[in-house]
């Protein structure tokens, strides 16, 4: 036990470990907030979708040699989450397989586009980080740092001034809507948000997993709790204990960051359900 | 002046016409009950009132200091709030959300204009239940208290009693003849005919061959109720 502290001190020391605890704790809590009124929305789809965009876009930013990749996958998430909502809605083209053709679309072209022009000598390993986020959050820069701190801050900023407003649309849209709230712009601000909490977290979990951030601890808060407020709230702790949890336990056995953090956010799934089972 | 008034009015979805031709007009202190078979337009001509939809053609008028937003809504159960959690106190505060304007959060006004609506439905007690674990009638209560809050002069209630049992049917339409005794204007929507008659001031008849809308009395000797009886409404008075 003592030996496993001493390691932990030893990491410690490293500014890149500090760094990466704390935007992954930021990026944990942001993703739970939203999280609620995602699985809720019956939304956890277009999460996962953006996830694979945003995977595209960093293929093409990191063929482009860009130092900050964020600078391209960001507008590319926020106008696909503008698209995706507006898929959803019409009735034209079936909004899942609009959404389907979509993800698998830039999954494949990223992946092609990574193959035919990137200059890395290690390719699949490239390929491996960003679906699964393995290093990347132990590589960030002090620019991703302060950018992830402020992207964060304002996440949690909005949500918390328009959270009644989005309960409303969340809980009865067209009620919202007959009082005469434009229900429309918070759902365009929710999409948004969720944007900006996917090109956050892809440095975390990676795409692929990204969806496990979100969706997880919402459920998992959904099986304890009766009321809105305190899901949110009990999602977030959740959600910031697994992420710590998850990148102690990667840093001191060398486990994948984004996977280990997944494989937490179950644990507590798992418990939460039965807990909730036996009350009921 | 009328609350609304409507003149051959059209409603639809992207450019079919559900109904067409209607007039009607909604007073203060009418409870009118719109019917018609299914399909007849009757969500759509409710959808319209509310301006979730843009009418098709014809004039919808609203008067007498209604806005769009004065109108309190009793929608249908969603599949959503079937496993919604959130208690009742939050479901019912959510209804002033247009009085807040640009605040971001409720202030002391809003909170206790929810907890009067929610003492007058009797259920304050339930305020920290969640909404999920109530009874089909406590739901339809919750959300008559929410709608309470948006607007105190017009509620639009859609198919209010459709999955309730009887005797929490005649409790709920008590009670909206209640609301509508004290001031309230009552509209709407419902499959119930005999209640309708029991219940309502005016009846507005929607159908393809035959359009009606005038008081309960007129209907009950219009070509429309005997059209209606003939095919099924039948009444056992």
């Amino acid at each position: 036990m003592s030996d496993l502290v001493e390691k932990l001190q030893f990491y410690l020391e490293y500014p890149f470990v500090r760094y990466a605890l704390i935007v992954g704790t930021l990026i944990a809590l942001c993703s739970s907030l939203l999280g609620v009124t995602l699985v809720l929305k019956r939304y956890s789809f277009i999460g996962d979708g953006l996830s694979h965009v945003a995977f595209g876009a960093m293929a093409v930013a990191s063929v482009c040699n860009l130092t900050n990749d964020t600078l391209i996958v960001m507008p590319v998430t926020l106008i696909a989450a503008v698209l995706l909502l507006r898929s959803g809605q019409s009735t034209r083209i079936n909004g899942d397989a609009a959404l389907a053709m979509l993800s698998v679309g830039s999954l494949a072209m990223g992946y092609l586009i990574l193959n035919l022009f990137s200059t890395s000598a290690n390719l699949s390993g490239d390929v491996c980080s960003t679906l699964f986020g393995s290093t990347s959050i132990l590589t960030l820069t002090k620019t991703v740092v302060y950018l992830c701190i402020a992207l964060s801050i304002l996440v949690i900023t909005v949500f918390v001034l328009f959270y009644n407003r989005i309960f409303a649309v969340t809980f009865d849209e067209n009620f919202t809507r007959a009082i005469g709230v434009k229900a429309d712009r918070y759902n365009l601000l929710i999409a948004l948000v969720i944007a900006v909490i996917i090109v956050l977290g892809m440095n975390l979990v990676g795409s692929l997993l990204l969806s496990a951030l979100v969706i997880f601890p919402a459920l998992s808060a959904m099986r304890l709790l009766n009321h809105f407020k305190g899901v949110v709230l009990c999602s977030a702790v959740l959600s910031v204990c697994c992420a710590l949890a998850g990148m102690l336990v990667s840093i001191l056995f060398s486990t994948p960051v984004g996977s280990t953090i997944v494989a937490a956010d179950m644990l507590v799934f798992f418990v939460c359900s039965i807990i909730g089972r036996i009350r009921r | 002046m009328a609350y609304i008034t409507a003149k051959e009015l059209s409603v639809g979805y992207a450019g079919t016409a559900v109904a067409e031709h209607l007039h009607f007009e909604v007073n203060q202190g009418d409870y009118l009950c719109i019917v018609g078979e299914n399909g007849a337009g009757k969500s759509t001509l409710m959808k319209t009132l509310l301006h979730l939809i843009e009418p098709l053609a014809g004039d919808l008028e609203y008067g007498d200091g209604m806005q769009r937003d004065s109108i309190g809504y009793l929608p249908q159960l969603t599949l959503v709030q079937r496993d919604f959690p959130a208690s009742v106190w939050e479901v019912v505060l959510s209804g002033n959300l247009a009085r807040c304007g640009h605040r971001p959060f409720y202030g002391k006004q809003e909170k206790h204009n929810a907890k009067e609506q929610m003492e007058k439905l009797g259920i304050w007690e339930l305020r920290g239940t969640c909404y999920r674990n109530l009874s089909g009638g406590q739901q339809q209560r919750v959300l008559l208290a929410r709608a309470l809050c948006a607007a105190t002069r017009l509620l639009l209630l859609d198919e209010p009693v459709s999955g309730l049992d009887p005797r929490v049917t005649a409790e709920l339409y008590q009670m909206i003849q209640e609301l509508n005794h004290g001031g309230i204007t009552i509209l709407m929507v419902s499959h119930d005919i005999q209640a309708a008659l029991r219940y309502a001031s005016h009846i507005l008849h929607l159908g393809k061959a035959r359009q009606f809308f005038g008081t309960k009395d007129a209907y009950l000797s219009s070509d429309a109720w005997r059209m209606f009886a003939g095919t099924g409404g039948v009444l056992h008075e």
